[in-house]
């Protein structure tokens, strides 16, 4: 247990106010649109109509004819400052602006200049570009066929293949899954969906001619990293960069990649040497940047009669689009989806991935998701409904049954993860407690007699976050350690800044917490910063639900080793040795000698007024923390749904979340967090589609055609939870932001499939929509 | 493009400036007369992001051409403080955890506004339609709805004492 610090301390587990709101709730934010810089210019990027297509001829006359016009920049142009094509941060390289091809619907041809973003927006519809199209693959599993055009003719390898991946035992599980008495299988498509955060991304890139520096303010989720990839990139030297991520409007994961639009932006400052704003509009967010899963998966389960599951096997084909621009760690080009045996004690198992190419926008990004996890967690999860309906038991005592038990952990999964800590059937109970699982089913039973539609989904998630241990993660070679650096001002108050960058997690809020339990500072005096590489210290980001793991490790770990100066400083003070001295929140005072004590703001004003012999003066720290394993948070999650049989309408009447992420810094945060992460769950089963026509035509590239819901679909949420503190983590806490969007589209799906499951469904891919429910049933007679 | 001269009265404060016709309301707020706190989160007037008030209404600020303001009363997020306090709407996004990136606060703010405008009590299903054209991609709507119905309640107490 952590002992409680007073509310004005505002430690660990109090819901303090956030300190953000402050300037967002007056219009007061800096945005990256909002910076506004003397001789600023615009910068707009002209895109292809077409999916795949020859590049004869760019003309950029009539263009650069338009008054206002600075300069249009093309694919040649940058092919000879060698800019044509960047790293992607997986392994691959992407097109900046297309020479010889273009390969998806929308990606970047050129980028014109002008004085406004007017005549920018003019000016880049008089850029001609000759096309000649070519054949479209849209379809990935027809990525391989021998008569598939192949789309990377930069490849030295001429196959639309891009990998193979596989984890786990191949002949055991096959020979196992043969052997059971019991086999449940499902495919299943997660679909292709973008993150869409409310803030486009953009960036405004202002070179310096007289002092050789480069400042990029960038929607940036890792600004760090994306100083050093512009340093290789751009062959700046990496003193002469100054990335700063302002208030960011929500990433999801959408703000990892380095985009074309923020090259081309950068390279326009340095020619013009004014600074560039480019802001792309969602439009061109949606069919271009880094979208998310795109996983077609199989999953057998292999079980005894009784229903107990021993043998997992996963197969999965993987659509990256037109460049593998993964954002994950360099050895797993899957990511961490082979956390696919999730909560279930499965003795044997094997997975495997293939990656492809098509001629769609390039990513695989995480996706409010830590690398692929929220694949794993969904296909395990409808894989247990669907072994639950083959032997006609109930979903929740199938998971009961099979759960690893408690007494297990750390566990050691087949797949090779050693999961830290978890109650899984704690989590679950409270949940259909909270539920009222039994009266509901009894409810269905009445209903279902009746002919009405209602439905239950569980699902009961074990997320992986927190990467990583060095030794095992790295993300184009940086190694996945994250930072915090304290410094104690002589009155007691402080500064703290941070390797990572919110977007809307409250970290200003949260990690001043972590900083104030450690050191008895109140919160109110701690000041937060992240996002500007020119002060903070080196992190490698916020997403993968890795701040709290890492950073927020490192601020608990920099403020002990503060702590430990000031033991040194008030047992020279308190005349007494350190071994005398006892801490409590906020100060250290003499054992048994009541009322000799100094407060933590007396030890910082000696600390640089009346500096121990043989110190160094200040009250400062670093700490890169390096954690020595993943965290591995958990919950159950029930949904209950009604459906209406005229027209296939999918009402979401009550969604119970029971989370446990370990000890939690501020209650009003998380259960925020996790309101928000089911709402983009619900977006996902329901309505979040990126989907592509014949052609290659991108559908659901803006906000008519791509559906986020809004607060009229989105159900109250009733949260629960039970806390099971990670043994590894310094203050035994475990990163929460993701798990709701990672458990929640099986609990949907499973909810609406046990509602249909009486006419013989067994599965429906994501967004269920009310057409294809509706299709489902008119086939089964229900509606004529 | 022959320039046109725009006259409003922004926040309390007259403003007047020379745009091209074609140019967006959300442009002339933001880019001309600098006020930031206005977002711009789609191209097809879906988020709200943009919302402001023009003549008591609330409207999609990149839905509208600045000069279809020509002459009329805007407020925007940044006139929403009056003599030196937060709004109540402002003070319960704050106390209710209404918001987490900030993007869409200030459109969301300012149609809850308007709803509370004219329905000072509005039901938890009449807060949900009333800011159903402002996406936020962030709160799951939860503790806005209960910012919403917070600020009602100040706003209710407000004018009884009145």
């Amino acid at each position: 247990m952590i002992a409680k610090t007073s509310p004005e301390i505002g430690g660990l587990g109090h819901s303090v106010k956030r300190k953000e709101d402050l300037r967002l709730i007056q219009g007061k934010g800096t945005f990256v649109d909002d910076v506004r810089l003397p001789e600023m210019v615009y910068g707009q990027v002209v895109r292809s109509p077409f999916a795949h297509a020859r590049i004869k001829n760019v003309n950029i006359e009539n263009a650069m004819a338009l008054p206002g016009v600075l300069a249009v920049i093309t694919g040649k142009d940058l092919e000879k400052a060698g800019l044509a094509w960047m790293p992607t941060l997986f392994h691959d390289k992407q097109m900046v602006l297309a020479v010889d091809k273009v390969l998806f619907q929308a990606q970047e041809v050129a980028f014109v200049v002008a004085e406004d973003r007017y005549t920018a927006a003019d000016a880049a519809e008089l850029v001609e570009v000759d096309y000649e199209e070519l054949p479209v693959l849209v379809d990935p599993h027809r990525a391989t066929d021998p008569d598939a055009p192949i789309l990377r003719e930069d490849r030295e390898e001429k196959t639309n293949h891009i990998f193979h991946w596989e984890v786990g035992d191949r002949k055991a599980t096959d020979q196992a899954l043969e052997q059971s008495p019991v086999k449940a299988r499902v495919d299943a498509v997660f679909q292709r969906c973008h993150p869409a955060p409310l803030e486009t991304c953009g960036c405004v890139a202002d070179f310096n001619t007289a002092t050789g520096r480069l400042t990029v303010w960038l929607t940036s989720q890792a600004p760090h990293a994306h100083r050093t990839l512009f340093a290789i990139v751009g062959g700046i030297p990496e003193n002469n960069i100054r990335v700063i991520s302002p208030d960011i409007g929500g990433g999801f994961g959408n703000k990892v990649p380095i985009y074309p639009g923020y090259v081309c932006a950068v390279v326009a400052s340095l020619k013009l040497g004014r600074p560039v704003k480019w802001i792309e509009t969602r439009s061109e967010n949606l069919q271009s940047t880094g979208f998310a899963r795109d996983y077609h998966m199989t999953a057998e389960i292999g079980a005894d009669r009784d229903g107990t599951v021993k043998t997992l096997r996963v197969k999965t084909l993987a659509d990256h689009g037109a460049f593998n621009a993964a954002a994950q760690p360099s050895k797993f080009p899957a990511g961490l989806f082979s956390v696919c045996t999730g909560s279930y004690d499965f003795k044997k198992a094997f997975c495997e991935v293939d990656g492809v190419y098509t001629n769609k926008a390039p990513g695989g990004i995480a996706y409010r998701c830590s690398f692929r996890v929220t694949e794993a967690a969904y296909l395990i999860e409808r894989a247990m409904d669907v072994l639950a309906l083959q032997l006609k038991v109930d979903p929740a005592e199938l998971r009961l049954k099979n759960f690893i038990p408690s007494d297990r952990f750390p566990y050691q999964s087949p797949l090779g993860w050693n999961y830290d800590s978890g109650d899984y059937a704690a989590a679950m109970n409270r949940a259909l407690e909270i539920a009222g699982y039994k009266e509901l089913r009894k409810e269905q039973a009445e209903k279902r007699a009746k002919g009405e539609l209602m439905g239950i989904g569980i699902s009961s998630f074990t997320e992986i976050v927190g990467a990583g241990p060095a030794h095992t993660f790295d993300i184009a070679g940086i190694k996945m350690f994250d930072s915090c650096e304290i410094r104690v001002h002589p009155t007691g108050k402080a500064i703290a800044r941070f390797g990572t960058k919110s977007q809307g997690q409250g970290h200003e809020t949260a990690f001043g917490q972590i900083v104030a339990q450690e050191l008895g500072i109140p919160v109110a005096d701690i000041t937060v910063e992240e996002g500007d590489t020119d002060t903070a210290p080196y992190g490698l980001g916020t997403y993968a639900s890795r701040s709290t793991p890492t950073a927020g490790a490192a601020g608990a770990m920099a403020a002990r080793k503060i702590r430990d100066k000031a033991k040194k400083i008030a047992a020279y003070l308190l005349e007494a040795s350190e071994e005398d001295l006892e801490w409590e929140p906020g100060k250290f005072s003499v054992k048994g000698v009541p009322g000799r004590s100094k407060t933590i703001q007396e030890i910082a004003f000696a600390a640089y007024t009346n500096i121990p012999p043989g110190l160094e003066a200040g009250l400062e720290a670093v700490h890169y923390y390096d954690p020595p394993n993943l965290t591995f948070p958990f919950g159950t999650y029930i949904a209950v749904v009604d459906i209406d049989k005229g027209t296939g309408e999918i009402k979401t009447r009550r969604f119970i979340a029971v989370d446990d992420c370990g000890n939690i810094i501020n209650p009003m945060i998380v259960e925020g967090q996790i309101h928000g992460g089911l709402t983009e769950g619900l977006g996902i089963a329901f309505m979040q589609l990126i989907d592509y026509d014949e052609s290659g035509n991108v559908q659901g590239g803006n906000f008519m055609d791509y559906l986020v819901p809004t607060a009229v679909e989105t159900p109250r949420w009733e949260t629960g939870k039970t806390c099971t503190p990670s043994p590894h983590h310094p203050f035994g806490a475990k990163g929460v932001g993701e798990s709701p969007n990672v458990g929640s589209p099986a609990a949907f799906v499973n909810a609406v499939v046990d509602a249909l499951a009486h006419l013989g469904v067994t599965h429906i891919d994501m967004p269920v929509t009310p057409w294809k429910v509706w299709q489902i049933l008119k086939q089964k007679g229900v509606v004529d | 493009m022959a320039k046109q001269r725009v006259h409003v009265r922004l926040n309390g404060r007259e403003r007047e400036a020379d745009v091209e016709p074609r140019v967006l309301l959300v442009h002339l707020i933001r880019d001309v007369l600098g006020l930031t706190g206005t977002h711009v989160g789609c191209d097809t007037s879906s988020c709200g992001a943009c919302t402001v008030i023009l003549n008591g209404r609330p409207i999609k600020s990149c839905t509208l051409f600045a000069v279809q303001a020509d002459g009329g009363e805007l407020l925007t997020i940044e006139g929403m403080m009056q003599n030196g306090q937060l709004h109540p709407l402002q003070q319960s996004f704050h106390e209710e955890h209404g918001l987490q990136c900030g993007f869409c606060t200030p459109g969301m703010i300012l149609s809850a506004h308007a709803l509370l405008q004219h329905n000072p009590s509005p039901s938890e299903e009449e807060i949900r339609w009333g800011v159903s054209g402002n996406l936020c991609r962030c709160t799951g709507y939860q503790n806005i709805v209960a910012a919403i119905q917070s600020a009602a309640g100040k706003m209710r107490e407000k004018g009884a004492a009145a």
